[in-house]
């Protein structure tokens, strides 16, 4: 491997390390959010810096990267989406953050099973946390056959998100009592439903390294 | 503009263009980048017959030039040079004074009018960005200038006759980097009233001007596209592998 490969493939690592950092941070929220874990949901809060100081790393490394190595074609595109991706992970990073801050806030940290079950939460974690490791997959292994599968799974989360505002509307009515836990419920599942749009960016992000074509905002 | 059309160049037994067709817009700047021995100079040298003064070449398709076949016997060469200048990659200023390297192409060309030739030297310094530089040192040697200065004087040399087309065969590999981006910005102002085709080994300076790219490898032309296609998505694998310097 030249090393002006090696350069990049340095880049690409940091970025995975990246990757599994906030993939975790998201199973996490996940785990915290459905046990109700307190102790969980403070070590989300914690890594999170981490997170941020990958971001701050990858973006230093793929600027000197730019200018030192003044790369074209299929590596200018891998530097491009990589502080791209960088940038939206930390997003992402910072949702998961939002989630736990959710479960340490004791006020509404004890939603009745029944309409977590009903507004889908779980299923909406499960999709994002697929569509977060299959994007992974996707870019190492420069494969963009299943950004279509992925970019789906942003639909299925959207229709959770639309239905939840019924869903919640119908019981903040019964019970106002319910109405301050029932908007910060919801203030959380808009979190995750921000967290499948971005997944959705990185997709395609990895299809403009791999294939050179621009996805985002309908352009073909 | 300039029109080639299923060109094969030999010199001796040996191939060095491989059915090359390529049009190149008026008012453009085009870049040729490749390795080494791929054959971008040899075809930016049949623009102006530049080949015709090496022994035992062959050329086989048609170059046109402004619709006209440059290679028909009833061509006078002096007349297309005239019409399609050349810039070398050394500067190649004659032992004379600024003024007199400049003035050179129209005297030979027959003009004799003194005031004609003052403004036209004026003009050329002026379009080459030198102007400024020399207009009080016109009677001093060229030889006294920098390298960039020479080149940009050569530049304003090639002007002075008028052409339409400039071919510029690696202008700026003997300059600083100071010199390269004077040469590279005069170029970029250029384009409004000439066509210019360029050689370079300097990919990143083909990407900085010009507005098309052909990638030539082993005598043939692998992929002619907008530079900003060949420098962000190239269509072939090869073209891909020599700028990321994956190539060889």
């Amino acid at each position: 491997m030249k090393h002006t490969e090696q350069e990049l493939h340095a880049l690409k690592e940091e970025v995975s390390q990246m990757w599994k950092l906030v993939l975790s941070q998201l199973e996490k929220a996940k785990q915290a959010f459905l046990g109700g874990d307190i102790e969980l949901a403070r070590e989300i809060v914690s890594r999170e810096k981490r997170v941020d100081a990958c971001e701050l790393k990858i973006d230093s490394d793929c600027e000197n990267y730019i200018a030192l190595y003044s790369p074209v074609a299929i590596d200018l595109r891998l530097a491009l989406s990589l502080i791209k991706i960088s940038a939206t992970l930390e997003r992402i990073g910072d949702f998961a953050e939002g989630i736990a801050r959710h479960v340490i806030d004791d006020e509404c940290n004890k939603i009745h099973p029944q309409i977590i079950e009903e507004l889908q939460i779980e299923q909406m974690f499960d999709l994002l946390i697929s569509m977060l490791s299959d994007s992974f997959v996707a870019l190492e292994s420069e494969n963009t056959k299943v950004s279509g599968k992925i970019l789906a799974k942003d639909d299925a989360v959207d229709s959770i998100y639309y239905a939840s505002l019924d869903i919640l509307t119908i019981y903040m009515q019964a019970d106002p009592s319910f109405m301050r836990c029932g908007l910060k419920l919801m203030l959380l599942i808009r979190k995750l439903e921000r967290i499948g749009d971005h997944c959705s960016n990185i997709v395609e992000e990895i299809v403009f390294y791999v294939d050179a074509k621009v996805l985002k905002h309908g352009v073909k | 503009m300039i029109q080639a059309k299923d060109i094969n160049f030999y010199y001796g037994d040996f191939q060095a263009l491989r059915n090359i067709s390529m049009e190149i817009a008026a008012h453009t700047v085009t870049a040729f980048i490749g390795p080494s021995g791929c054959g971008k100079s040899t075809f930016l040298r049949l623009f102006n017959r530049m080949n015709d003064l090496i022994d035992n070449t062959r050329l086989t398709g048609e170059c046109l030039v402004e619709g006209e076949n440059i290679y028909r016997k009833s061509v006078q060469v002096d007349e297309l040079r005239k019409k399609v200048g050349m810039v070398f990659q050394k500067p190649n200023p004659f032992p004379k004074s600024i003024f007199e390297n400049v003035a050179y192409g129209l005297r030979v060309n027959g003009i004799r009018d003194k005031k004609y030739i003052a403004r036209q030297v004026e003009e050329s310094l002026k379009a080459a960005a030198l102007w400024e530089e020399v207009k009080d040192k016109l009677k001093k040697s060229a030889f006294e200038l920098s390298g960039g200065q020479q080149q940009r004087l050569c530049i304003a040399r090639a002007l002075a006759i008028s052409p339409s087309i400039l071919l510029m065969d690696e202008p700026a590999s003997a300059l600083d980097p100071i010199s390269t981006s004077k040469i590279e910005e005069l170029i970029h102002s250029l384009k409004k009233d000439y066509t210019i085709v360029i050689v370079t080994h300097n990919m990143q300076q083909a990407a900085r001007v010009s507005d098309k790219t052909g990638f030539f490898m082993l005598g043939e032309l692998i992929e002619y596209d907008d530079t900003k296609n060949i420098f962000l998505k190239p269509e072939k694998e090869q073209t891909q592998n020599y700028i990321t310097g994956r190539f060889g």
